[in-house]
């Protein structure tokens, strides 16, 4: 499965489009991420949990588009968007979206 | 009395550890630039025919916090207005070090070039007064492996 944020993929053609795919994960930190990180607040730096936390949320929400464009499928996924909001007070909703396409 | 005590103990932790961070953390980013230069992460869209090439997602999160007495800084900025430059560096850091992620995962994996590369920035924590407080930054884009 081919990934990539552009919108064409120099000398492969399109040659099916399947539309639209998407993915997401909603994760919360667990309370003692929440004690180091408000300990961080204080000296300032680094949330490491956290920097952690939203790369492996964001990681299932690729993976989960990946099945979606797999299910349809696709051999690649372009045009790829991540979005972040978060949903309540210590949660985070990570959003990854992007076109599925049949490439030659 | 109390509350007075934590309060500058507090600030003084933060000023003191918070400098010192931050003055680290500035010096790590200027190196790994310099080492990364090589790599230059541009936000065109089409990428440069000619030669064939793969391509490849990369991407570099990070989740940075300011310390107390930067956001007590801020704080006060909000009374009078103007330039909040406590949060102006720590969203500097952020940025900075997000593409340095972005690169170094490139560079991982061979690339000469990162291009469309997109930034979004997001307040995670909301704080427990509603404050700032830490941001994440990811930057991704589509590294060009020769």
């Amino acid at each position: 499965m081919l990934l990539t944020n552009i919108e064409i993929i120099p000398g492969k053609r399109i040659t099916k489009h399947l539309g639209l795919v998407q993915g997401s994960s909603v994760r919360a930190k667990h309370v003692g991420r929440d004690i180091m990180a408000g300990i961080k607040n204080i000296f300032g730096g680094e949330l490491k949990g956290y920097t952690e936390l939203l790369q492996e949320s964001r990681d299932e929400a690729t993976e989960r588009m990946v099945e979606q464009a797999r299910a349809v499928g696709a051999n690649a996924v372009l045009n790829i968007r991540y979005s972040t909001s978060s949903v309540a007070v210590g949660a985070a909703e990570i959003f990854a979206y992007g076109t599925a396409v049949v490439l030659e | 009395m109390q509350d007075l005590i934590t309060f500058l103990v507090l600030l003084t932790f933060g000023y003191g550890f918070g400098r010192v961070i931050e003055a680290r953390h500035y010096k790590s980013i200027i190196s790994r630039e310099n080492k990364f230069r090589g790599i230059p992460a541009v936000a065109i869209k089409v990428p440069p025919l000619g030669r064939p090439f793969t391509v490849a997602l990369v991407q570099g999160n990070v989740v940075i916090s300011v310390d107390y007495f930067k956001r007590f800084l801020a704080g006060l900025r909000n009374l009078f207005g103007g330039r909040v430059t406590s949060y102006e560096s720590l969203l500097d850091r952020a940025r900075r070090e997000a593409i340095l992620r972005m690169k170094e995962q490139a560079a991982s994996q061979g690339a000469k070039l990162i291009f469309n590369v997109k930034l979004t920035t997001s307040s995670i924590s909301q704080g427990r007064r509603g404050q700032i407080g830490s941001v994440e930054v990811l930057a991704y884009g589509t590294a060009i492996i020769e």
